[in-house]
């Protein structure tokens, strides 16, 4: 018989490898994908993009003054609606505040710290939440007690109440929110990394690193976490939503990221009664705002989800 | 007369990322089964075989579609019917037993109720007539105890009970047809072989046409009087039972009979080259071709058509015409 | 030739059943039940036996992933009870095992070059580059090609990935291999391509094998023993092509009755038999098989017969024969 391992290599010949298919390119979603990309581009960029500063007012021209006041000369023109409409002017395209600043360059500012605080109080609470239902997961006994019952309790924390409390105690500020978003919703992770930790640890290429004698930290790091990154990721996407939302009622609450600092949130709270006056613009838009990004965030992630469910089984 | 079942020049593709990807999952199968017989239709995975008998029934998923063919029941074509009149033929006139009988059965009914509903449906029974039909069918596939049994839940029974009840649910309409997709695969042995004597009484007893999908020779040995071996979703070969195994005419299925371990012999086994192919991919001419011991050139540019062979054979080859040019 | 690779002495493995709340144990599931039996070096020992006969658990208790009840496992004349640290890696360097599952016994989310080198680094101080060398050997010896190992298993198919899971499994010279059902989950035709492999390396590397399947052909045709198990016992071991010409216990003989014909006219001594399988919870008295034997005796019932010699190298347990 021909040495099957001398013919063999021609088995090896058709393998999928060559025909790796990009075709799931096509069917990524545009429109969320672009909106993200817009407003993480207008953050990282705003200090180049944003028409006027986002803390001191617009120097008005001598006509502005004129027009609002009677004057020839004033610090500021306050509440100028968007270009649209009459007194609106493109330099101020969509029209400035009681205090006479820019909405644009403000809103721009805004992305940042929105994106920011979103970005990084998920990641922590990803990687807090993450390790912890890993070890949960696959340690067992006592870790697992003790983990998912925290877990469980902290969970039962209503996100928002527990957020202002975190607050009045450690004060505002960015960074600060920050650790606030990530104490709040480590939870997350942890319960759902453990569920697929479990299901991981039975599948036959853990148990076989074991029977193998690969430590356990090995097993976790090379095995377990790279198998859980898809559960992760969508919770990400999914997470990253939230947070804008809570960091926005945190801000409009008062507790937040503290004025002069343009966050969306606390740009609603600020132009509430202006809503009322019937200077929509100052709270829509920041709204506006919120609600791209958190839809974008959410399309994106169920995207992923979908997306990386059946993990490549499709031969 | 027509025969119960028959299928001519089905073809069915799956058309995936918005048309420019076409799986030719069946192309080309043909065959006819009488009453009372036994057709096996024999392949690997990805052959076609299992979308072939959801063609039958029109259970397709929607990204395939049936390109050509006919499919017709006493004479009757099945392409043309809409779903709401084969739902009068699923159950009633074909009945299908699957893989997995857990994948069958609903976890929240009775056997009772499972076994029931077929004929409630399909047959008109009504309470007392129904509840001692139910015991008829139970007792049919041998489930000890029918009357204390029949409030069971599935997960109260063994494998190989749960897919004998399975057996009694596809009777339980009264077909004329059944299919058998791998009915088999999941059990034990010991238990399969109880499982395909008690399918030859039950087509002895009710004349039913069996179609037995299997990837496993040896039940096609011990079951089927016909066979159909399916590669790349054509039928290659298609011949009585004895005629396969002691003169098949297909390399494939040569090749298949000589890469199977047989019992009490530590001959080496024929490996086949390379791999099942990629039906999104067939190669030009011969679907077997890359792979066949006897290729030509003709197999690598002409697809070859179907050949009848004098002995009620038929086989998608260009051997025989070769051998028989080169004879005469 | 000395003493024999594996040595399997009285092995036992019972699992407790009952709630540790309301007190006690209520019951044993004897999932393994005093076996026997030795693999010798270079050799393959096939173990058949359907659904809930223990091979799988025998499985685990040679790969040390169980700790077995009572009865001794003997590697190389050491007992595996007795190792420790060092000598206990060292075991698991040598015993090797390649499951059923294609698709879940590789990590999905590592290059194979990586999945295959990793016995080699938790067990062995080499340099990268000599890992990477064994890796293109080892890839080459299962017939695939040494520039694959940057790839990620779902780019292979089934039989492929068996191969690098055998692959995975001779990377540290193992001596001993336990198979669990290797080619069950894989295609007809495949599994010839992975039968004969498995052949060829034994010849090659003198490399031994426990073979577990439920597959008699297939088993029969791999090893130069065979040893039949039903209930957690084990019933006949013989020299394969000797059970496969004249089986001797019951069981194995309504195997082969049920392990179909190779071609239409085959004559086979049917013998189908009753019942399921009973549970290992409750095993019946006497041999564990009485209660669906088509040859049942009253002393059947009363006596568990012993797995004992009846022909040189041919060991049943039935009262038939002793």
């Amino acid at each position: 018989m021909a040495t099957i391992l001398g013919r063999a290599t021609e088995i090896g010949g058709v393998s999928r490898a060559a025909r790796r298919s990009y075709s799931w390119v096509r069917e990524i979603p545009l429109v969320p994908l672009l909106l993200v990309t817009v407003l993480v581009l207008v953050a990282v960029l705003a200090p180049v993009l944003a028409p006027h500063s986002h803390l001191d007012p617009v120097k008005p021209t001598p006509g502005q003054c004129q027009a609002k006041y009677g004057m020839a000369d004033c610090p500021y023109v306050d509440n100028m609606p968007p270009f649209w409409f009459s007194q609106g002017t493109f330099a101020t395209p969509l029209g400035t505040d009681y205090l006479g600043r820019d909405l644009l360059s403000r809103l721009m500012y805004g992305a940042r710290i929105s994106l920011v605080v979103a970005l990084t109080g998920t990641l922590f609470a990803g990687a807090i939440g993450t390790l912890l239902g890993v070890l949960a997961g696959y340690m067992g006994k006592w870790w697992d007690q003790i983990i998912m019952r925290v877990t469980d309790a902290w969970l039962t924390l209503p996100s928002l109440v527990f957020a202002i409390l975190l607050s009045s105690v450690r004060g505002p500020g960015l960074w600060n929110i920050v650790l606030i978003l990530a104490l709040v919703f480590w939870s997350r992770y942890s319960r759902a990394v453990r569920g697929e930790v479990l299901a991981l640890r039975e599948r036959e290429f853990v148990r076989l690193a074991e029977i193998n004698g690969v430590g356990k930290l090995k097993i976790i790091r090379r095995h377990l976490i790279p198998n859980v990154m898809n559960t992760v990721m969508v919770l990400f996407s999914l997470q990253v939503g939230v947070a804008v939302i809570i960091e926005a009622s945190l801000s409009f609450l008062g507790v937040g990221v503290p004025p002069p600092e343009p966050s969306w949130g606390l740009m609603m709270a600020q132009e509430r009664e202006s809503l009322m006056q019937g200077k929509w613009w100052l709270a829509v838009f920041p709204g506006i705002c919120i609600t791209m990004l958190v839809l974008s965030a959410n399309m994106l992630g169920d995207w992923l989800r979908v997306r990386l469910d059946p993990q490549l089984r499709n031969r | 007369m027509p025969p119960l079942l028959r299928v001519d020049d089905l073809r069915a593709y799956y058309f995936g990322f918005r048309g420019t990807r076409v799986v030719k999952a069946i192309d080309g199968v043909s065959f006819s089964v009488e009453a009372g017989e036994t057709f096996g239709l024999v392949g690997e995975s990805g052959c076609g075989k299992t979308s072939t008998c959801h063609a039958i029934v029109r259970l397709l998923p929607p990204s395939a579609r049936i390109v050509s063919g006919r499919i017709e029941l006493e004479g009757e074509d099945l392409l043309g019917k809409s779903q709401t009149e084969m739902r009068q033929i699923r159950g009633r006139r074909i009945a299908t037993i699957l893989q997995d009988p857990m994948a069958s059965l609903d976890p929240l009914f009775s056997i009772y109720d499972q076994v029931a509903e077929p004929a409630y449906y399909h047959r008109a029974f009504r309470g007392r007539r129904l509840r001692q039909r139910v015991k008829e069918l139970l007792s049919a596939v041998r489930i000890p105890s029918p009357e204390r049994r029949m409030k069971d839940l599935p997960h109260q029974m063994s494998g190989g009970m749960r897919q004998r009840i399975v057996g009694a649910i596809a009777l339980a309409g009264g077909p004329q047809v059944i299919i058998a997709d791998e009915p088999t695969t999941n059990l034990d042995v010991t238990i399969q072989l109880q499982y395909l004597n008690l399918l030859k009484d039950l087509q002895r007893a009710s004349g039913v046409a069996l179609i037995f999908v299997t990837h496993n020779l040896g039940i096609v040995a011990k079951m089927c009087d016909k066979v159909g071996v399916m590669y790349a979703g054509k039928i290659v070969e298609m011949q009585s039972v004895r005629g396969l195994f002691y003169n098949p005419r297909h390399p494939y299925t040569r090749a298949l009979l000589d890469s199977i371990p047989k019992l009490g012999t530590k001959d080496p086994l024929y490996v086949i080259p390379g791999q099942p192919p990629d039906l999104s991919r067939l190669p030009a001419g011969c679907s077997f071709q890359p792979r066949c011991q006897s290729a030509m050139e003709r197999c690598r540019v002409e697809e070859p058509s179907e050949q009848h062979l004098d002995d009620a054979a038929t086989t998608r080859c260009w051997l025989p015409l070769h051998e028989a040019t080169t004879r005469g | 030739m000395g003493e024999p690779l594996l040595e399997v002495r009285d092995l036992k493995k019972h699992f407790p059943v009952g709630s540790s709340l309301l007190g006690g144990v209520q019951g044993w599931v004897k999932a393994v039940d005093g076996i026997s039996f030795t693999i010798d070096s270079g050799e393959t020992l096939g173990l058949v036996g359907e659904s809930g006969c223990g091979k799988t658990t025998t499985s685990k208790l040679i790969l040390a992933a169980e700790e077995a009840t009572s009865g001794a496992i003997e590697f190389e004349g050491r007992n595996l009870a007795e190792l420790r640290g060092r000598e206990l890696m060292d075991y698991r360097r040598k015993v090797q095992v390649v499951f059923q599952d294609p698709y879940s016994s590789l990590s999905p989310r590592m290059r194979v070059g990586d999945i295959i080198a990793e016995p080699i680094e938790t067990h062995e101080q080499v340099s990268r580059h000599e890992v990477r060398s064994r890796v293109a050997q080892l890839l080459e010896l299962v017939g695939l090609r040494p520039d694959m190992s940057r790839l990620f298993p779902h780019e292979f198919s089934g039989g492929q990935r068996q191969r690098l899971a055998i692959a995975r499994a001779l990377s540290t010279n193992a001596r001993l291999i336990v198979l669990d059902e290797p080619v069950s989950a894989l295609d007809v035709s495949i599994r010839a391509h992975i039968i004969s492999l498995l052949e060829e390396i034994q010849a090659r590397l003198a490399v031994s094998y426990l073979f577990i399947a439920h597959d008699l052909a297939a088993v029969a045709h791999v090893s130069q023993r065979t040893a039949v198990m039903y209930l957690g016992k084990l019933v006949e071991v013989a020299d394969s092509l000797e059970l496969c010409a004249s089986p001797l216990h019951p069981y194995t003989k309504a195997l082969f009755a049920a392990s179909l014909p190779s071609h239409p006219d085959e004559a086979r001594e049917e013998i189908v038999l009753s019942g399921e399988v009973p549970s290992a919870l409750n095993p019946p008295r006497g041999c564990s098989f009485h209660p669906r034997c088509p040859f049942v005796m009253p002393r059947c019932s009363e006596q568990e017969p012993s797995l004992s010699e009846v022909s040189p190298g041919r060991r049943v347990a039935c009262h038939l024969y002793n």
